[in-house]
């Protein structure tokens, strides 16, 4: 049987193709509204009210804010692991990241379908 | 055997590299975007597809010169973190890797966003 630390192999390699995944899924999305934005000449309550009706770009802000919480997520964590020795204090700084980050979605998906429906 | 080795990692006096001034940056940039970007972003845009009211009211809080700073804060925050970012996927790609060139395309990271930065600061003001 093999017994797994919680440092096994390939975590890294996983990461590292994560941060860069998310990192263009984002920038995607960012030139993508800054597009639109220039196309409609800024942006006011008409224009941006009647993007957030269409499927196609709840999708894609979703989308934007799952990369986010994934790129953060490892951003982060790098952050507590370099900086941050005591053990119990760095697991507390984890937990805290990962609990805002999932709170956060689910922030996003209540605006998105809950509240601009 | 573990050799004795000089260590020297005084923080205050290690001169940092170009590339390393904007990893760092690129660091810092980051972790500002997660404390500060991340909620600030989520509450306006809760509150900008609320309603027209909401929207205003938003603008007006936005226009703010307090506001104003902290926006003109985040966007460097984004751009820096936009444009280093894409000089890693570079690199990943090995493109740029001579000294060379990662001095050159650190000092037009550090340009370009400080631009883009004083554009939206000018529509700031």
């Amino acid at each position: 049987m093999v017994r797994r630390a919680i440092v096994g192999a390939h975590y890294g390699w996983m990461d590292f193709l994560a941060q860069r995944i998310t990192a263009v899924v984002m920038a995607v999305y960012t030139l993508l509204v800054l597009a639109i934005a220039l196309y409609r000449g800024g942006i006011d309550y008409a224009v941006w009210q009647a993007l957030f009706t269409y499927t196609a770009f709840r999708i894609a802000t979703l989308l934007f804010a799952l990369a986010l919480l994934w790129h953060a997520w490892i951003g982060m964590r790098d952050i507590w692991m370099d900086y941050v020795k005591p053990t119990a204090v760095r697991l507390m700084l984890e937990v805290v990241t990962v609990l805002a980050l999932v709170g956060y979605v689910g922030w996003v998906l209540l605006i998105l379908w809950a509240r601009a429906a | 055997m573990i050799k004795p080795r000089p260590v020297y990692l005084n923080l205050a006096q290690i001169r940092l590299p170009l590339p390393g001034f904007v990893s760092i940056l690129h660091r810092i940039s980051g972790a500002a975007l997660f404390i500060v970007g991340i909620p600030l972003a989520l509450y306006a845009l809760q509150e900008s597809l609320a309603s027209p009211d909401a929207f205003a009211k938003l603008a007006a809080i936005c226009s703010h010169p307090l506001a104003r700073l902290v926006l003109f804060g985040l966007a460097w925050a984004y751009l820096h973190h936009f444009c280093a970012g894409i000089r890693f996927l570079l690199l990943d790609l090995d493109l740029g890797g001579e000294l060379k060139q990662a001095r050159q395309s650190s000092i037009i990271v550090l340009v370009v966003s400080l631009a883009l930065t004083l554009m939206v600061g000018a529509r700031l003001w």
